[in-house]
């Protein structure tokens, strides 16, 4: 098992923190894990983005080229990585934010109106959550329960109530996955 | 040992310093090392340790000599442009017998270059660095893990022998987040001995001098000579190595760091298609596993040498094999990464393969 994820939004969506708590989870998960983050050149406005492999053997390299899954949050963020995204992939793509579709028939999209969702739970912020829901309930790549159970490792600063508003954005997003 | 962590390459190289004892940190900010200046500005002082954010490169290597003259366990980290800075300090640590430790995390150069991963400078780490004869015990980590644990070896060596250490890790390693445990309990400072060179108050003791030259005739020489049987007592002893799979290997890969990591992914790829490949991978690349390369070229008689440069590393393996087998190169320099896939299709041009 091998699932290579570029995670893509702008700055303050969650994307890099997403990330870690996709790594975090495969590592409870007992799998091998990298995460590698998009450092250095990036513009302010920009896209941010990170790399996150989930597997079964020892990972090689941590930079995903073309990536099994993207996790889309804005509409930049489409643009720049869907042509990287292998044929058979799955493209997740924050509807909230992103009104193009892709015109590639070689791939599958899962369309996830994660901010909405997330302001419905209280805060835009957990849009990343729905959107790692949505991945992992397709991709099985980590369990939602060690991405539930990561929510609190990862965001140490975060009180009860705001990690239980990120758990339950995980659970939106993963019954969006049928 | 405690529950498995997830943490970026440089945080762990901090952390794993300070584990290993280091007391007393200077440098100066390049990307992509800066989470280790970071790491260690708050978590020094949390040990009664030292942080300074240095106003140079240069001044943060002199600082080193000072702390590492009075016996700290002292480090610095940069990227290739300021290591460079950094290399006229540290061939005067080498000549004043000092046990400095310092991290390159490595850019693509030369010049500014970029911020991206690179292997450029190996010669510059494997060869002493900064002028005159002398060599520093160098660790080539390949993951988070390794990054978190090797520090505490090089101190080791560095203080058995008197000599610089040395980690020489790349942007990749540097950035990148993975599990990691450590593989020692972090050391008690107040039980290390204190050597008996260091200098400090004198209490009625035999004058010590911690000094870098020596005018006198002839003393240069005898001093240099003294290194070489240094440099001849590390090489016996200090050797690291992993090999993998080269018993019944047709073609051996060699690399260090992140290109053995790829190296490895590409030798299972052969493996699945039945191409006996096996992985030679040095961990300490000077003192460099002569023994070990020249062993395995009198029975396999392929090498592809994998770099992140444009064949500095393969001069290694060259002077190690002393032509009893063939050897090819595959370079990626300055922001190109080794693909498995890329690596393997290679190969089988190299066997006859299709």
């Amino acid at each position: 098992m091998y699932q290579g994820i570029i995670m893509a939004g702008f700055g303050g969506q969650g994307v890099v923190s997403g990330g870690i708590l996709l790594a975090y989870s495969g590592m409870v998960d007992g799998k091998y894990v990298t995460f590698f983050p998009a450092y250095g050149a990036e513009m302010r406005g920009g896209t941010a983005n990170c790399s996150v492999v989930v597997s079964s053997e020892e990972v090689a390299s941590p930079v995903v080229a073309f990536p099994d899954s993207i996790l889309v949050m804005n509409e930049p963020s489409l643009a720049k990585f869907e042509p990287k995204l292998r044929p058979g992939g799955v493209l997740f793509l924050n509807t909230s934010l992103v009104s193009s579709r892709s015109k590639r028939d070689d791939i599958e999209t899962v369309e996830v109106p994660a901010n909405e969702i997330a302001e419905e739970l209280g805060n835009i912020k957990c849009a990343n959550m729905v959107m790692l829901g949505a991945y992992v309930k397709k991709s099985k790549a980590v369990s939602i329960e060690a991405l539930k159970k990561s929510v609190a490792k990862v965001y140490v600063k975060a009180n009860e109530k705001v990690l239980n508003m990120n758990r339950q954005a995980i659970e939106r997003g993963a019954e969006l996955v049928k | 040992m405690a529950e498995k962590t997830l943490m970026k390459g440089n945080e762990a190289l901090a952390e794993g310093a300070v584990r290993a004892g280091c007391r007393f940190f200077a440098g100066y900010p390049i990307t992509p090392q800066n989470e280790i200046p970071e790491y260690m500005s708050w978590r020094l002082p949390e040990m009664g340790g030292t942080f300074i954010q240095a106003e140079s490169e240069v001044a943060a290597i002199n600082m080193l000599f000072g702390a590492s003259a009075c016996g700290a366990r002292v480090m610095t980290s940069s990227s290739g442009p300021g290591i460079s800075l950094k290399q006229e300090g540290i061939s005067y640590c080498a000549g004043a017998r000092l046990p400095i430790f310092y991290a390159n995390v490595v850019r693509g150069g030369p010049g500014l270059g970029n911020i991206a991963p690179s292997q450029g400078d190996y010669y510059q780490a494997t060869r002493g660095g900064g002028h005159g004869d002398y060599r520093v015990f160098v660790m080539a980590p390949g993951s988070v893990s390794e990054m978190a644990n090797f520090p505490r070896k090089c101190y080791e060596v560095a203080f058995k022998y008197r000599i610089p250490s040395m980690i020489l890790a790349d942007g990749l390693l540097g950035q990148m987040m993975e599990p990691l445990e450590f593989d020692f309990e972090p050391v008690d400072t107040s039980t290390i001995p204190e050597p008996d060179w260091v200098l400090g108050v004198n209490e009625g003791r035999k004058r010590r001098v911690v000094r870098s030259y020596d005018l006198a005739p002839g003393k240069m020489e005898e001093f240099n000579l003294e290194l070489d049987s240094i440099h001849s007592e590390v090489k016996a002893n200090e050797v690291i190595c992993e090999t993998i799979e080269t018993d019944d290997a047709e073609l051996v890969l060699t690399g260090y760091g992140t290109s053995a990591r790829v190296c490895k992914s590409a030798m299972a790829l052969a493996r699945k298609e039945g191409i006996k490949v096996g992985v030679i991978r040095p961990i300490t690349i000077w003192p460099f596993p002569e023994k070990i390369f020249s062993e395995i070229a009198d029975k396999v008689k392929n090498f592809l040498v994998v770099e992140m440069s444009l064949g500095q590393y393969i001069d290694d393996v060259k002077l190690s094999i002393l032509g009893k087998a063939k050897i090819d190169l595959h370079k990626r320099p300055a922001g190109g990464i080794p693909v498995a896939e890329e690596i393997l299709g290679v190969i089988k041009q190299i066997l006859g393969k299709s």
